[in-house]
């Protein structure tokens, strides 16, 4: 039987996470102390224990609504900022240094601040919001840079109208620097918001779960909530992406 | 209303490109310009489209609905070969009115395909077919044929002779088997 392409890569990219589980395995027997290192084992029995308990399913509502607001608040803020900077050099000087300190502020400063500021169940989406901005604004504005002005030509010899033209030739052309944006911004985002949550310990959210654990040397429950924020980085991820595919699929179909 | 040029002159720093140019095309005349690289044919088309501006001179008769292929593709890289022709045409056209006029140079199956993913020669001829579909009086085909190997180059030139059939057609080439197939007028450029 022979594979294709895509079925080779799935199962080598199957086969890695298999040995990388391996690794884990034999470092935890080697180690032998769950208390510094958790089997995977342990991992998985300890997961399995989690889901059943009250608080499990609230506090990933918790935590994924808020990061997922801090997210698309911090998209459309990227965006319409990147429009504004693509269209106008003014807007692109006035944006310049305020991205470049929300850049390189680390989260851990932005969070002690925040918390001055507001509640810490709000601090999640304050901090994703914080880390989705100047990655959207970056690449989608690197999207109008590499735009071709002599499309702009092109559309007024042939007469394409506004929609056509914003759909066909612009929207078209930003599209897989926003696919970019989006996939780099959910996953950091997720990053940041735990961490926000783990500083600020707010009730009921996972950030409060893995800081719990800390506190009780609880190794296998930080390892646990560490898989389920995977897990749920990589569904958001992909139902993110998914529905931005469509989008530029109907944009390709005009 | 003719296309006129009258003494048109363009200078790009201290080289003139175009020095006093004048012709008129007269409606459903095919004209070809010629002349060696570099001798301004892009510059007196991009001139006579309104693109650019010249030093001196006049332009008339440039106002109507026109039509191009660009010496560049210039098409839309992330959208199939079919949006970038439904992107100039009026409506909605039929999907299947596009198949047709598609195979017709060659590129049966590509309509769903993104620009990007196709070769230099495919996108030159969507480029040719998008100027084609297009509502146009007067349409300007800068060396729409760059890149095609011979037999194809032979099918889409034949294709291109039917459909702008008594058009006023301007043609910008550097290959004089062109000109000759095409007949009609020719300007060479020095």
């Amino acid at each position: 039987m022979k594979l294709s392409d895509k079925a080779k890569k799935r199962l080598f990219t199957v086969c890695a996470v298999v040995f990388w589980i391996g690794v884990w395995q034999a470092a935890a027997m080697i180690i032998n102390k769950s208390l510094i290192l958790a089997s995977p084992v342990e991992v998985i029995e300890r997961l399995f224990t989690l889901v059943p308990e009250k608080s499990f399913f609230p506090s990933i509502l918790f935590s994924l609504s808020k990061i997922m607001l801090g997210f698309l608040l911090g998209t459309v803020t990227g965006v319409l900022f990147a429009v504004l900077a693509g269209k106008l050099v003014f807007f692109e000087r006035l944006f310049s240094p305020l991205i470049t300190a929300v850049k390189a502020v680390p989260v851990a400063s932005f969070t002690i601040l925040a918390l001055i500021w507001i509640t810490s169940s709000d601090l999640s989406v304050l901090i994703t919001f914080l880390i989705a901005v100047p990655v959207v604004y970056s690449n989608v504005f690197e999207g109008f840079r590499a735009f071709d002005p002599k499309l702009t030509i092109m559309a007024d010899i042939f007469h394409i109208s506004p929609l056509r033209r914003f759909v066909g030739i612009y929207l078209s052309q930003i599209m897989p620097y926003f696919r970019s944006a989006v996939k780099l911004a959910v996953g950091l985002c997720w990053k940041s918001g735990v961490a926000a949550e783990v500083i600020g310990t707010p009730k009921g959210s996972i950030g409060e779960k893995l800081y719990n654990s800390k506190v009780y040397l609880e190794t296998a429950d930080l390892f646990a909530w560490t898989l389920v924020i995977i897990i749920l980085s990589l569904i958001t991820e992909k139902a993110i992406l998914l529905i931005v595919d469509i989008a530029a699929k109907r944009i390709e179909k005009l | 209303m003719a296309l006129r040029a009258d003494n048109i002159t363009k200078k790009f720093g201290d080289s003139t490109v175009i020095n006093g140019f004048s012709h008129e095309f007269t409606d459903g005349s095919f004209t070809c310009i010629m002349g060696a690289s570099g001798c301004g044919k892009t510059t007196l088309m991009n001139i006579l489209l309104g693109v650019i501006t010249p030093d001196s001179g006049t332009v008339t008769g440039n106002t109507v609905r026109m039509s191009a292929v660009f010496q560049e593709d210039r098409l839309c890289e992330n959208l199939s070969a079919l949006s970038n022709l439904r992107l100039v045409m009026r409506g909605k056209p039929d999907r299947a009115l596009i198949e047709t006029e598609l195979a017709a140079v060659g590129l049966t199956d590509c309509a769903d395909k993104p620009v990007r993913d196709l070769s230099g020669g495919m996108k030159r001829r969507i480029a040719l077919l998008r100027a084609l579909l297009a509502e146009y009086e007067i349409l300007f085909l800068d060396e729409p044929f760059k890149g095609l190997d011979d037999a194809t180059k032979q099918t889409v030139m034949e294709y291109c002779r039917q459909k702008t059939a008594g058009r006023t057609v301007i043609l910008i080439t550097h290959d004089k088997s062109e000109a000759v197939f095409f007949g009609g007028e020719t300007i060479i450029l020095e």
